[in-house]
């Protein structure tokens, strides 16, 4: 069954009449979690947020988007908001701008579930205090208490991890969350997505563009390219043999560089195991 | 070429009167050979960034010394034509009011012989990164993440440095451009006989570039290798680093 449907989706500037994303067409099912790769520019977080209508007023939309049957471009903006976080739950890319800066994180945590439960502040401690543990957060109060500048970004990235947890959202939608993240918080941070995955048994949109991080992750990928979906199929599928010429560059590319590192460590190398 | 002998540094933390001090680096030494290619490979917070701002001689060691050819970096003209530098952000690398030829001919400036630099030499260099004549009269925002790079690149060749300093140069770029840009950095060097400091916490891309690469940690070295006995480094660190790579 499809959670979400996007149908023939379209991006244009309203000034200039660009057209940024053309004609996009897939489905989410229950369950699984799809991953949205390409270069930078190609319009991938462009799709992410016109799901959630978050793009700029001067980007108009057209097409169809049904999530749970219902379609999201005809609901009004209160409805919308409602839906946002708590159904349809966004991780961004830069935890530094993802979070309020003159506020404490916990403020801003609050603030959320508030919104969409009606539980007292000591009940969101409560809450919140095994999501954070669970993601590998020691002292949930004490990072509650902190500003987004004292945590770095592999902890950011983490919280919001942990609210969805608390949030139980039905489609998480992850954009570039482990882009800005060095080798040992990225390899902690999907640790914790896989987690997440087999936890809430969610559905999941991942858009990246580290093809490594998708192959862990992904049970279907979308290849895109200046604004149009080149291929779609499953990760092994895709892995194994690309059809389109594009998606084989991708994967090229990836490969030079992984191929010299394990020629280095010779094949699975002594500390691999 | 480059000696690094017993580095410490600190930054002051809390308001301007704290005396709290936040160490970065510790007793950090190393030699960099001519012509050598060496990685430095650490997390968020390690102190790599400002190990490279040492080297560049934009910022003082508070203990140790740094020199260049066996003058002080902290002197200009030891370092003029020597070494340069490509940064991380690249939206802020160029001055945005400057184009292409101008952001290249900056540093030509400065040398002496700067004024007779020709149009020709400029177009020559954008040819060399892999760029057009055409993009002479462009401004930064007009160029994607991997041209501006390429810009800065071009702008690192011009001084004819022998050696030059990649702060996280190519982690902002995607993956498909991370590669033609390594490739690039890959090209020159053979052609130029460059030496690069490879700074990044990208191991992949360090074994990809690399000779010898240096693994820091919370401010202090943890282990120097050459990049063939990667296989087999000794310190726990290094090893938890690669095995995350590997899986």
């Amino acid at each position: 069954m499809n959670l979400l449907e996007v149908e023939k989706l379209r991006i244009w500037d309203g000034h200039s009449g660009n057209v940024l994303v053309e004609n996009s067409t897939f489905q989410l099912k229950q369950g699984s979690c799809l991953a949205i790769v390409g270069e930078s520019g190609s319009g991938k977080s462009l799709t992410c947020r016109a799901i959630l209508r978050l793009n700029n007023n001067a980007l108009r939309q057209s097409g169809e988007i049904r999530f749970q049957g219902v379609d999201l471009s005809l609901l009004d903006e209160r409805e919308m908001r409602r839906r946002r976080g708590k159904q349809l739950y966004m991780i961004l890319q830069n935890g530094m701008r993802a979070f309020d800066p003159t506020n404490v994180i916990g403020v801003h945590l609050r603030e959320t579930l508030v919104h969409h439960y009606d539980w007292n502040a000591s009940e969101i401690t409560e809450k919140l205090k095994p999501a954070m543990l669970s993601v590998g957060l020691q002292d949930p109060i004490g990072i509650l208490n902190k500003y987004p500048h004292q945590l770095s970004g592999g902890m950011l990235q983490r919280i919001m991890i942990a609210l969805a947890i608390v949030l139980e959202p039905d489609i998480i939608l992850a954009d570039e969350p482990t882009t800005a993240l060095d080798t040992v918080s990225k390899f902690e941070v999907v640790e914790q997505f896989i987690r997440l995955r087999e936890r809430m048994g969610g559905s999941m949109i991942f858009v990246s563009h580290e093809l490594g991080v998708v192959r862990k992750l992904a049970d279907e990928v979308l290849v895109m390219k200046s604004g149009s979906i080149v291929e779609l199929g499953t990760t092994a599928d895709l892995f194994s043999n690309a059809r389109h010429e594009y998606t084989r560059y991708l994967m090229s590319s990836q490969r030079m560089l992984n191929d010299r590192f394990q020629q280095l460590m010779g094949g699975a190398g002594i500390v691999g195991r | 070429m480059l000696v690094v002998n017993g580095v410490y540094k600190s930054y002051s933390r809390g308001g301007m009167f704290s005396s709290d001090r936040q160490q970065i680096l510790r007793d950090v030494s190393f030699a960099y050979k001519q012509g050598e290619c060496l990685g430095i490979i650490g997390e968020s917070g390690s102190g790599k960034s400002t190990l490279g701002r040492l080297l560049l001689g934009i910022e003082k060691p508070e203990r140790g010394t740094i020199t260049l050819h066996g003058e002080s970096v902290e002197n200009r003209s030891s370092r003029r034509g020597r070494i340069s530098a490509v940064f991380q952000d690249y939206t802020s690398s160029i001055n945005p009011y400057f184009t292409v030829e101008q952001a290249i001919l900056e540093p030509l400036i400065r040398k002496r012989n700067g004024r007779e630099v020709n149009r020709s030499k400029i177009e020559r260099l954008l040819c060399q990164v892999g760029l057009s004549a055409s993009f002479c009269a462009k401004y930064p925002h007009e160029l994607s993440g991997g041209q501006i790079q390429r810009v800065c690149i071009a702008r690192a060749i011009a001084t004819e440095s022998s050696c030059i300093l990649l702060d996280e140069a190519i982690s902002s770029l995607d993956g498909s451009v991370q590669m033609q840009v390594l490739q690039l950095l890959k090209d020159l060097k053979d052609t130029f006989q460059l030496g690069y400091l490879f700074i990044t916490h990208d191991i992949q891309a360090a074994a990809y570039l690399c000779d010898r690469v240096l693994f820091l940690r919370s401010g202090q070295i943890e282990e120097i290798v050459d990049i063939a006995q990667l296989r087999n480094v000794q310190s726990p660190y290094a090893q938890k680093l690669i095995r995350m790579m590997m899986n």
